[in-house]
C-alpha cells in the first residue's frame, strides 16, 4: 500500500476517497477535516467540518456561527471512523487547537502534518511524534538557511531594545492568530510586569486565548487615535498595521516584526523592519528533518513551502519523496513579509 | 564578536542618524577595551589585514553541506556570507565549549595568522559564534563589511562619550592606531589628549551631494565655484617625513586604502616633487599627449595584480588636483575653499614633470551659463577632454573641508543620462537587499531578424524603481513567466504584450561580448511604462547612433 492509495491530490486540496473527505480544502467542500484555524487552512462554507474544539471556536469567531452547515468536535488522539478509514487528531504545536491528522486504513498509517513546529510555545499543546508509513509535511521553511533560534532569546532582544530606547514605542508586527498570543505569553514569561498594548484587530482572538487559559498576561487595547507615545512599551499589532496611518500615531517607533522570514536580512530590510525577531510557528529546517526521521516514514509528500530542498534531502536518505506544490497555503507568514503596498 | 555583530545588525536596519548614534554610544559605553576600539576601527574603515577570498568560504561550506542544498540556499538568500552563516552546522560542543571569541581576539589573531592556517582558524571561530556573529565575521574577513554608518558618525559617537564635538576626535585621529586605547582613555577623562605621529596620514575626504533641480532656487551662484567633474578615480596624495628622516609618499583611495602599490609610476612622480607634509585631493586620470582619456581607458590600469612596464608606458597616469588639505604641517581644512585653492595653486606652480596639475575653475555668472557648459563641455573650454568629463562640481567658496558628505557645501551635477525605452525580457532574483524578489531585469530593444522584428538584450538593471514598483514588477514577472532557466525567468515579451521600461544610462561602449554589440554604463530603470505598448519600444539603431566612433 502506498500514500496515493489513501490520499489523492485535487484542485481543492488533499482528498481521501475511502473516507470521502478533504483536508484543509482551499474551496468549499461537502466534508472537510481542518488542521488549524489559520485562514489559508480553515475556510468557510463547507458542508461539514471536523476539527478540534479550539479550531472550531476560532473559525466561528472569524466567520460567524454559520461558517459550516454542520460541525463535529474531535479530541486529540481519539479515533473517529469515517467511511472505511479511522481518523485521529494529534497536537501539532503550531497554534491553539492545531492538529496533525492520522489516517489509518487496513493497518497502513498516513499522517498529514498540517502546519507544525517543535519549538517552545506556552500557548498550545506540544507536537506529538507519530510513527507512520507516509508523512505529508509542510515545508514553509524548507531550506537549511532557516534555523530558528530560541524564541526567548529573540524576546530578550526586544526587551533590551525597550531599555535602549525608552522614549520609543516598540511596534511588534505579528500575525493576529497564534503568533501574537505566543509573543505575549513569551514576554509574560520573562517577568515583564507592564501591560502589553494590542491593536484592536487582535483583541477578540486574544480574549479567546485567555478564555482557554493561555497565560497571555495583561493586555490593553489601543483605542482609536493612539494619543500617548507609549515610549519603551510593547505594542503588538498585525504586520500590515506597522505601515498604516495607525502607526503614525506613535512618534519615531521601533518597528519590529516576528516571523521566521526575518532570518533573511533582505526580507527584513525590504519590509522596513528595524528590529527583526526570528520567531516562527513553523518547523525550521532542522525540525523538519528530525521530525521526518522521527516518524520513521517510508514515503514523504511535501505540501507547501520550499518543497524541492526537503525532497532532495529525503531522497538522499533513501525515502520515497515528492513535492505536491499545493497552492494557497503558507500565506499567513509571507503576506506580512512583503514590502509596503 | 557577538555583541559587535548585534550592533552591526541593528545599525543596518536603523535608518535614522540619531538612532544609529544612540546604538553606537550605547555600545561604546558598555563594551570593554580592546573590543570597542576594534569595532571603531571596523566602522571607520581603519582595519587592515589580508582579506580572505570568497573561494575559501565556499570551500569551508562545501566540506560541511550538501552542494544541491547549498546552491538552493544561496540562490534564495543571495549573499554568500549570509548563506554560510545561516547554514553552518552546529558543532555540538556539549556544555563545556569555550566562550565565543571577542572582536579584539579575532583581529589580533588575524594579524598573526599565516595564510595556510586561516581556514582552520576561521572554522574554529564559526563553530563558536552564533548566526549573527558568523555573518559579521564572514563580512569582516572578506572585507565586505558594510556598516551603514559613515566614519564621521562613528567618531561622533565616540566623541559623545565625553560630550565632545566630533572634530576633536578628527584632529587627533590620524596617527592613532586600533584599538585606540589612548583615545577612549582621553575621552573618558582618564588621560591627556593623545599625540599623533603618522608621517603620511589619510584624511577622510569630503564628498559631494547630488544636486537636484529643486535645490537651485535656494543657491546663490555668487557663493559657488565650479569645476569639471573628471571621470577618473578619486585619490589623496600624501607626502611626509618619518621620525627617522625617511621620506614617505602615499596614494590613498577615497576610502583610505593605500593604493600606492598599484600606481608605482604615479607615486614615483610625486616623490620626485613632493613634499613635506602635503596632502592633495584630486582625480587620478590617464593623460596622453596632453589629452585626458575617458574612464574606459583608465580602467586598463585598475584592479591589476601586477603592473608591467608596458602598461605604465601605455597608460601614463596623472593627477588633476582640486584641493589641498595640509601644507608643511599646517592643517588647511579649516580654511575656506578659495584660500585652500590659492595655496594649492602656489604649491603646484613649483612642481615639475607635468604629472600633476590644477583642475581649472569654470567661470560662470548664472546657473544657466553653467547648465550650458555642463550640456556641452567641449565648447565650454574642455575641448578634446570632453569625453573624460561627467558633469560639473559646485563648491561653496567659503566652505571648510569637512570629512564625509556634509549637506549644502559641495554638489555634483552630473550630465543628463541617456534614455531609451526597452522591453523587459528576463528577470532574476536579486542579490543582497532585494534577494527575495525578482529585481534584476534584463531588457532588450527591437531589431530586424530573420523572421521579422526580434528583441535583442542590451542590458540589465537592478535599481531605479521604488519598493512599490518592485512589488508590481515582481508580481508581473511571476504571472508572465514563459520559461525558467535556474533562477532566471523568461517573461512574455512580444509586439502585443510586454512591459516597457524606460532605461537611463550614462554612456554606451562597443562590446564584442554582447549579442547586441553595445554595453551600457550604469543602466537603471527610470520609469515603468505600463502605458506604452511593447511594439513602440526603441530599436537597436537608436542605440547604435550613440556609439562613439
Amino acid at each position: 500500500m502506498q500514500a496515493h492509495d489513501v490520499l489523492t491530490q485535487t484542485p481543492a486540496g488533499l482528498y481521501c476517497p475511502a473516507g470521502d473527505f478533504f483536508i484543509d480544502p482551499v474551496r468549499a467542500c461537502p466534508r472537510a477535516l481542518i488542521t488549524h484555524g489559520h485562514a489559508d487552512h480553515a475556510r468557510s462554507g463547507h458542508g461539514a467540518v471536523l476539527a478540534t474544539r479550539e479550531t472550531l471556536a476560532i473559525m466561528e469567531l472569524r466567520y460567524g456561527a454559520d461558517f459550516t452547515t454542520s460541525r463535529q468536535v474531535v479530541r486529540y488522539s481519539e479515533p473517529v471512523r469515517i467511511g472505511d478509514v479511522d481518523v485521529s487528531f494529534y497536537p501539532a504545536g503550531h497554534v491553539l487547537g492545531s492538529a496533525q491528522i492520522l489516517i489509518e486504513a487496513n493497518g497502513y498509517r498516513l499522517v498529514v502534518s498540517g502546519d507544525y513546529k517543535r519549538g517552545h510555545d506556552p500557548t498550545c499543546v506540544p507536537f506529538d511524534v507519530l510513527r507512520c508509513d507516509a508523512f505529508i509535511s509542510e515545508a514553509t521553511f524548507g531550506l537549511p538557511v532557516f534555523r530558528h533560534p530560541d524564541p526567548r532569546g529573540e524576546v530578550g532582544r526586544l526587551l533590551e531594545s525597550c531599555k535602549t530606547f525608552p522614549d520609543r514605542a516598540h511596534l511588534v508586527g505579528a500575525y493576529s492568530l497564534g503568533k501574537a498570543q505566543r509573543l505575549m505569553a513569551l514576554i509574560h514569561e520573562t517577568g515583564w510586569n507592564r501591560p502589553i498594548h494590542i491593536h484592536g484587530a487582535m483583541e477578540k482572538i486574544t480574549e479567546l486565548y485567555r478564555a482557554e487559559g493561555v497565560p497571555v498576561g495583561e493586555t490593553r487595547k489601543i483605542a482609536g487615535k493612539t494619543g500617548g507615545s507609549l515610549g519603551g512599551e510593547i505594542v503588538v499589532c498585525p504586520p500590515s498595521a506597522t505601515r498604516d496611518l495607525w502607526a503614525r500615531g506613535f512618534s519615531d517607533p521601533v518597528v519590529a516584526f516576528a516571523s521566521g522570514w526575518m532570518r533573511i536580512r533582505a526580507r527584513a530590510r525590504q519590509g522596513g523592519v528595524q528590529l527583526p525577531l526570528v520567531v516562527s510557528d513553523h518547523a525550521d529546517w532542522d525540525e523538519l528533518c528530525s521530525t521526518i526521521l522521527d516518524t520513521e516514514c517510508q514515503e514523504l509528500w511535501v505540501t507547501h513551502g520550499a518543497e524541492d530542498a526537503l525532497v532532495h534531502w529525503a531522497v538522499q536518505r533513501g525515502l520515497q519523496a515528492r513535492p505536491l506544490h499545493l497552492m494557497g497555503y503558507g500565506e499567513e507568514e509571507t503576506e506580512a513579509a512583503l514590502p509596503a503596498q | 564578536m557577538n555583541r559587535f555583530a548585534e550592533l552591526l545588525d541593528r545599525l543596518a536596519y536603523e535608518p535614522s542618524r540619531n538612532n544609529k548614534l544612540r546604538l553606537m554610544i550605547d555600545y561604546f559605553r558598555t563594551e570593554a577595551d580592546p573590543d570597542r576600539g576594534y569595532a571603531l576601527a571596523a566602522m571607520t574603515g581603519e582595519l587592515s589585514f589580508a582579506y580572505a577570498k570568497p573561494a575559501l568560504i565556499r570551500t569551508l561550506i562545501a566540506e560541511r553541506t550538501d552542494p544541491v542544498l547549498f546552491a538552493m540556499s544561496y540562490d534564495y538568500v543571495g549573499d554568500l556570507s549570509e548563506t554560510v552563516a545561516l547554514m553552518w552546522p552546529h558543532p555540538g560542543h556539549g556544555d563545556n565549549h569555550p566562550p565565543a571569541p571577542g572582536l579584539g581576539e579575532i583581529i589580533e589573531t588575524l594579524h598573526a595568522t599565516r595564510k595556510a592556517e586561516l581556514p582552520a582558524q576561521l572554522s574554529r571561530w564559526l563553530d563558536l559564534l552564533d548566526e549573527t556573529g558568523r555573518w559579521a565575521l564572514l563580512k569582516l574577513i572578506t572585507g565586505a563589511l558594510r556598516i551603514g554608518v559613515s566614519a564621521r558618525l562613528a567618531k561622533t559617537a565616540v566623541a559623545a562619550l565625553g560630550d565632545l564635538p566630533a572634530n576633536e576626535v578628527e584632529e587627533v585621529w590620524h596617527g592613532l592606531q586600533p584599538p585606540y586605547l589612548e583615545l577612549f582613555a582621553w575621552i573618558e577623562g582618564r588621560s591627556d589628549r593623545p599625540q599623533t605621529n603618522d608621517p603620511a596620514p589619510f584624511r577622510t575626504p569630503m564628498l559631494a551631494q547630488a544636486i537636484d533641480d529643486a535645490d537651485f532656487p535656494g543657491l546663490n551662484p555668487e557663493e559657488f565655484r565650479a569645476e569639471w567633474k573628471w571621470d577618473g578615480v578619486r585619490v589623496q596624495a600624501v607626502g611626509g617625513v618619518g621620525a627617522n628622516g625617511q621620506r614617505v609618499t602615499r596614494l590613498y583611495s577615497r576610502t583610505g586604502e593605500d593604493v600606492s602599490a598599484a600606481f608605482p609610476d604615479m607615486v614615483h612622480a610625486l616623490a620626485d616633487n613632493l613634499f613635506d607634509d602635503v596632502t592633495i585631493d584630486g582625480e587620478l586620470l590617464v593623460v596622453r599627449d596632453g589629452m585626458v582619456e575617458p574612464f574606459s581607458v583608465l580602467q586598463q590600469r585598475l584592479n591589476r595584480k601586477t603592473v608591467s612596464a608596458k602598461l605604465i608606458a601605455e597608460y601614463p597616469l596623472h593627477i588633476r588636483a582640486y584641493d589641498l588639505l595640509a601644507d608643511h604641517g599646517e592643517d588647511l581644512r579649516i580654511l575656506p575653499f578659495d584660500t585652500r585653492r590659492q595655496r594649492l595653486q602656489a604649491l603646484l606652480a613649483r612642481y615639475r614633470g607635468g604629472r600633476i596639475d590644477l583642475s581649472p575653475l569654470l567661470p560662470f555668472d548664472s546657473w544657466e551659463t553653467l547648465a550650458a557648459a555642463r550640456a556641452n563641455p567641449a565648447s565650454a573650454g574642455a575641448g578634446l577632454n570632453a569625453d573624460a568629463i561627467e558633469g560639473v562640481m559646485l563648491k561653496r567658496r567659503d566652505s571648510i573641508y569637512v570629512s564625509g558628505r556634509p549637506r549644502g557645501l559641495w554638489w555634483k551635477w552630473k550630465r543628463d543620462p541617456f534614455n531609451i525605452d526597452a522591453v523587459l525580457m528576463y528577470a532574476q532574483r536579486g542579490h543582497g537587499k532585494r534577494s527575495s524578489y525578482y529585481s534584476d531585469f534584463t531588457f532588450g530593444v527591437w531589431r530586424a531578424g530573420d523572421g521579422g522584428d526580434e528583441l535583442v538584450p542590451v542590458g540589465k538593471a537592478y535599481f531605479g524603481f521604488t519598493d512599490e514598483e518592485l512589488l508590481q514588477l515582481d508580481r508581473w514577472v511571476r504571472n508572465h513567466t514563459v520559461s525558467r532557466f535556474g533562477p532566471v525567468r523568461e517573461v512574455t515579451a512580444n509586439k502585443s504584450e510586454g512591459v516597457v521600461l524606460e532605461i537611463a544610462f550614462e554612456g554606451l561602449n562597443q562590446s564584442t561580448r554582447h549579442k547586441s554589440g553595445v554595453a551600457m554604463r550604469f543602466p537603471r530603470i527610470a520609469r515603468i511604462r505600463w502605458d506604452k505598448p511593447a511594439r513602440d519600444a526603441d530599436r537597436l539603431e537608436a542605440l547604435q547612433k550613440l556609439l562613439r566612433v
